[in-house]
């Protein structure tokens, strides 16, 4: 069961130069990136199977000298999956560019702006319940029952007494603190 | 107990359906669920009274040692009581309350019943677990409740104001709990309060357990979520925060005090929090204008009361507390019912603006008296008869030293403040206020404007429902009841206080002889009545006193502060750089797993040189490309240099002795190049400037630590194997069960039949995943045929021709390549007449002629050969793939519909159904789930046939590596062309042209 040299040095070389790309900010060079460490790991797939031998083909080789077949098998869809992946991300590529002119990988606008509102302490959300300083005792005073007086007297205490920008006049303010969308 | 929790699940559920019927009515209904708990704690009465307590358990989850257990003793059996009494009243109560247009009254009736469920559960659960889960529930369904008009930022604010301060005292006491359960080997709660865990975390354990009472009970500095809370519906404060949930915490004291009434820090905190709570609520009731602010503040004085006699740990003290708690259930649940009519009457609850109501509503108003002078503590009622013990109690035990001398003064500041606040309280809804006030009336109600110089008009009060009217008078008439009876309650009560551990017995009685509690009762009633007497003295003096930090500010403020301190977290470890977060990862594989192989690795290094020395040829091939393709600054040099490694990769599992994987890395590695060919045609050639950096020399550190971690990895990994490989069999299994001599195929459509499934699976969202970022709108276009093109054979030919034509110049109408298309001759390609000419090429053609149908043929020689030597659905697969592109390059898109005139979608979907579908047809047959079977079959012309039905299962994946294949050829390919041909501003307007992709909208992405 010991492993080649050889080919333990090709791993090194694979995900070496694949993790150096990985880390660019061009999808193009990720994506190649991907693929030399998809490449480095079926080889490690391999050496951990075992030995080398005569393909696993029954009347073929004899059993005892077959390469394990089981890892065969499994780095074979690996191989096909990373063909499906390579498209979908040239897809992303093409779509990138398509957006915005180039295929670099932008930080995330959302934790940006985080980032600045802590650096500058500012409140992190804008939650329009907890704006105002007033009493939660006295605002609780405020609120009346449907109660069974009368009901248009109802409706009218109501819409009377309650502070009228409560009742949904600032439409969307109440979650924004999801304010990531760059349209 | 369980079959109580289930009746009222029940009603909740069908609470919603129940209104829909039955309108208002409905809470009739609802009500008969509390009904049920109190008729069974009376049926129950002899029992328990006899000491043999009612218990039932059913497992729940064994492996945590969480049952379903619960245990009716004395405390449970009056808790359960008081829920159920109380609540069945507040439902009936709420028939009349709620107008008919109300709005919500759907979620209310469920809610509001699934909370009376599981205080029902609270009380009764003998398990710690299933205590804090009940616990939880109630401040989850107290929530919803607060919120009711959820449409009002005062009821939004309220609610998540409670639930934040009473979730966080929940968690400290699940930890506390759980450390007590662990402490005392078992979560059974009887069993932990009879013989109590000592030492160690314990005390620990019994302030967190402290904490959640406090939050729960609005215990100080936790009491501002009670008086906030009173945004929600007045039939929930009655019942929430009144009579049930803010009583579990009391309950929660009760349950542990005969355990842990001793220890120091139990006796520290009970005394602190329950002295400082009672002087603080009634201080502060004394201020409020709000009929419900006052009771709320009144209740906060109350609970900081009935923890310290139950905390307090003598069991006189304890008789008196139990007694207090029945009693303050009754009249503040009944003050607050009150409130409500009068609210419901008049339109408002300010005691500014009530004026003369007492003389409009007699009833409401005698029973809100009866109801005041219980909470005043005034004989004979409830108030008076728990008080008095109490006081007996106290002064009893304030002989012992100066801490019982505090809590006995504060009782009677407390005392007097309740006199006072109750005084304010009567006074202010039903008194009459002078005439001067009366007359301003008028003029407000039809002006409706709510100001406090414009009191109510007494004429316009009307009469209450006797449904409004009766719970509130059954609850003020009990509270007289029962202190007719003190006796009973004793009996009742004090089987429960005798399991106190120090301290006389205490007495429930009417009259407890002369002396100095007596002395100091009346006292109260003399400096109350003054104070009440004053109170517009006291209200101007507790405006002007200095104003202390209160809580509920300092609440917000710590919440403000929590939002920042999540801002600069997130923002430290949430950085928003892709590059970034691998690097994390990476490092964290390096440092990780690579230190733990290092520290395991014994020092035997075992490698040989190479397996072939060819092996070693290719590696070095494999390392300058890949090194190359880093440095490479032209995409295409990139691309190209690990389409050779790749290649390379192809070279060493063949010399591995794996040519099934060989042949598809070759296949696949070409469809690769290809494709990254036809996306990078669109993207510029060089890949975007970026200044040299420290960040590179980062990277490629990163880089080398993972090559070198992994090699490490490739040397242990196969000297560490232990065991023998799961392969082993698979040769002869494959050949005898499987009915293939190619086991690497077997493993995938038999052996390991489910994985290939998954696999597809993913092939086919990857698949969709392209077409769909490329066609945006539908899953993929219309097939590019050469039907749609018919009218244009006038026209120039467009396809491709975004390039400059040198040629152009040399052609003549009439000659040149255009003419190979016409009529009398056949062309090569059946598309090639829509292709720009300067982009045709002729010897490509012809190639693609000759060897397309030679491709397509040996494809389906790998695929029928593939189970008995190398091949099989993938390689046929991805070969057919090949033949495809050849078309679509030597003859774009339209030679591409032309060749494959089917939705790529439909070949996926077809694929995928042949490759799991079949494998259901084993069941037909008996077996297994993709079970192959081997059928001999005897065909006249072509002899034996030797046919596997996992042969089917190659078919569908060859199908759908097919449809993958041509998805991607159709998108980053065929509709790229389009595409670029519009953009690039070759307008020529055709069907083909379709306008859809000129939307700006498309192409930029942007919607409207």
């Amino acid at each position: 069961m010991t492993p080649s040299l050889a080919i333990v040095l090709a791993i090194g070389v694979l995900f070496a130069t694949g993790v150096y790309l990985l880390l660019e900010r061009s999808l193009t060079r990720v994506l190649i990136g991907f693929i030399l460490i998809g490449n480095g790991a079926n080889l490690l797939f391999l050496v951990a199977g075992g030995r080398a031998g005569g393909a696993p083909i029954v009347g073929l080789t004899p059993v005892g000298e077959m390469s394990d077949p089981l890892v065969q098998a499994m780095v074979l869809t690996a191989i096909v999956i990373t063909l499906g992946l390579t498209a979908f991300v040239l897809a992303m590529a093409y779509r990138s560019w398509q957006l915005h002119g180039h295929d670099e990988v932008q930080d995330d606008l959302e934790d940006r702006r985080v980032a600045r509102i802590a650096a500058t302490n500012e409140p992190a959300y804008d939650d329009s319940d907890a704006a105002d300083n007033t009493s939660l005792d006295d605002e609780a005073s405020t609120v009346r029952d449907e109660t069974s007086r009368l009901g248009e007297d109802d409706r009218r205490h109501r819409d009377g007494k309650d502070h009228p920008k409560d009742h949904g006049t600032q439409p969307g303010r109440s979650g924004t603190t999801s304010g990531g969308d760059p349209s | 107990m369980l079959l109580l929790l289930v009746a009222h699940l029940l009603m909740a559920l069908a609470a919603p359906l129940l209104v829909s019927v039955l309108h208002r009515r409905a809470f009739w209904v609802m009500a008969l669920a509390p009904a049920s708990a109190a008729a069974y704690a009376l049926a129950h009465t002899p029992q328990v009274m006899a000491g043999d307590f009612p218990t039932e358990s059913v497992a729940w989850v064994p492996s945590l040692g969480l049952e379903l257990a619960f245990r009716l003793d004395t405390l449970s059996w009056f808790m359960l009581l008081l829920v159920g009494g109380v609540g069945a009243l507040v439902l009936v109560y709420c028939s009349a309350y709620f107008s008919r247009t109300a709005a919500g009254l759907r979620r209310f009736g469920a809610v509001l019943t699934a909370f009376a469920g599981t205080m029902v559960g609270l009380v009764t659960a003998d398990d710690l677990l299933l205590l804090f889960v009940f616990w939880e529930l109630t401040t989850v369904f107290s929530y919803l409740l607060i919120s009711h008009y959820a449409d009002r930022k005062a009821s939004r604010r309220a609610a998540m104001q409670a639930i934040v301060v009473t979730t966080a005292g929940g968690l400290a006491m699940l930890v506390g709990l759980v450390i007590l359960g662990e402490a005392a080997g078992t979560y059974r709660l009887s069993d932990v309060v009879a013989h109590p865990p000592e030492g160690g975390a314990v005390p620990v354990a019994v302030a967190l357990l402290l904490v959640g009472a406090a939050t729960k009970s609005a215990l100080i500095p936790f009491h501002f979520w009670l008086p906030a809370a009173m945004a929600a519906p007045t039939p929930v404060s009655a019942y929430l925060h009144a009579a049930a949930m803010v009583k579990a915490g009391v309950y929660l004291v009760a349950r542990f005090a005969p355990a842990y009434a001793e220890l120091p820090v139990w006796q520290v905190m009970v005394i602190t929090l329950g002295t400082g709570t009672m002087l603080l609520g009634g201080y502060r009731a004394l201020r409020q204008h709000d009929l419900k602010l006052v009771l709320a503040f009144g209740t906060v004085s109350q609970l900081g009361l009935i923890i310290l006699l139950v905390g307090l740990g003598t069991r006189g003290a304890a008789l008196a507390g139990l007694a207090m708690i029945g009693a303050h259930a009754m009249f503040k649940a009944a003050l607050f019912l009150v409130v409500g009519i009068v609210d419901a009457a008049t339109g408002t609850r300010d005691l500014r603006r009530l004026t003369g109501v007492g003389r409009r509503l007699p009833v409401t108003a005698t029973a809100a008296a009866l109801a005041t002078l219980s909470m005043m503590g005034f004989p004979p009622f409830a108030g008076y008869v728990a008080k008095e013990a109490a006081l007996e109690s106290l002064v009893h035990g304030a002989e012992d030293g100066w801490v019982d001398q505090v809590v006995l003064w504060a009782f009677v500041v407390g005392s007097v403040l309740t006199v006072a606040y109750s005084l304010r309280f009567w006074w202010g809804a039903f008194a009459s206020k002078g005439p001067a006030t009366e007359r301003g009336a008028a003029t407000d109600r039809r002006t409706g404007s709510g100001d406090v110089e414009h009191p109510v008009d007494p004429g316009e009060v009307e009469r209450p429902s006797v449904l409004l009217v009766g719970p509130p008078a059954i609850l003020a008439l009990l509270g007289l009841a029962a202190a007719l009876l003190p006796h009973l309650g004793e009996a009742i009560l004090g089987p429960y206080a005798e399991t106190y551990p120090e301290g006389e017995p205490g007495h429930l009685t009417l009259w407890g002889g002369f002396g100095l509690p007596v002395v100091l009762t009346l006292g109260v009633y003399v400096v109350g009545a003054l104070l009440f007497w004053a109170r517009e003295r006291v209200e101007r003096f507790q405006a002007r006193a200095p104003h202390v930090v209160e809580a509920d500010v300092v609440y917000r403020r710590t919440m403000r502060r929590l939002d920042e301190i999540a801002a600069d977290v997130t923002a430290a470890t949430q950085r928003g750089s892709l590059p970034f977060y691998l690097g994390a990862i990476l490092v964290v594989m390096v440092i990780g797993p690579g230190i733990a192989g290092l520290a395991g690795w014994r020092g035997e290094l075992e490698v040989k040189l190479w397996d072939r020395p060819a092996q070693m040829v290719v590696v070095v091939a494999i390392a300058v490309a890949t090194i190359l393709a880093t440095r490479a600054r032209r995409r295409l040099k990139a691309v190209l240099l690990v389409g050779a490694a790749g290649y390379g990769n192809a070279a060493l599992f063949l010399l591995h002795g794996a040519p099934d994987l060989a042949m598809t890395q070759v296949l696949v590695e070409t469809v690769t190049l290809a494709v990254m060919v036809l996306v990078l045609r669109r993207l510029p050639p060089y890949f975007s400037d970026r200044p040299l950096a420290v960040s590179r020399y980062v990277r490629l550190g990163i880089g080398v630590a993972v090559g070198v971690v992994m090699m490490g990895f490739a040397i242990v990994a196969p000297l560490a194997r232990t065991a023998l490989p799961v392969s082993i069999d698979f040769p002869s299994e494959a050949d005898e069960f499987g009915g293939g001599k190619n086991v690497v195929n077997v493993t995938l459509v038999d052996i390991r039949a489910w994985d290939t499934v998954g696999e597809i699976s993913v092939l086919l969202v990857a698949a969709t995943g392209v077409a769909s970022l490329v066609f945006l709108r539908r899953r993929s276009g219309e097939i590019p045929r050469l039907r749609a093109t018919e009218d244009l054979s006038t026209r120039q030919p467009k396809v491709w021709s975004g390039t400059p034509d040198p040629g152009g110049a040399l052609r003549t109408r009439g000659t040149g390549a255009r003419e190979g298309a016409s009529p009398a001759m056949r062309p090569w390609l059946r598309a090639e007449s829509t292709l720009a000419p300067q982009r045709r090429s002729v010897i490509f053609e012809v190639v693609t002629r000759l060897v397309f149908h030679s491709m397509i043929v040996f494809a389906l020689y790998l695929l029928f050969s593939g189970h008995n030597s190398p091949g099989g659905g993938f390689a046929a697969g991805l070969l057919v793939g090949i033949a495809l592109l050849v078309r679509y390059l030597a003859g774009g898109r339209y030679e591409l519909g032309e060749a494959a005139p089917v939705h790529p979608g439909l070949l996926l979907g077809t694929g995928l159904f042949l490759s799991a579908g079949v494998g259901l047809l084993a069941l037909l047959a008996g077996g297994e789930v993709l079970q192959s079977v081997i059928l001999d079959l005897h065909v006249p012309v072509l002899g034996e046939v030797h046919l596997v039905t996992s042969l089917f299962f190659d078919i569908g994946v060859f199908l759908l590596v097919i449809g993958l294949v041509l998805d991607i050829l159709r998108s980053l390919g065929g509709e790229l062309d389009r595409q670029a041909e519009i953009t690039d501003g070759d307008l020529d307007t055709g069907p083909e042209s379709e306008l859809e992709a000129l939307d700006p909208t498309v192409i930029g992405g942007e919607r409207p």
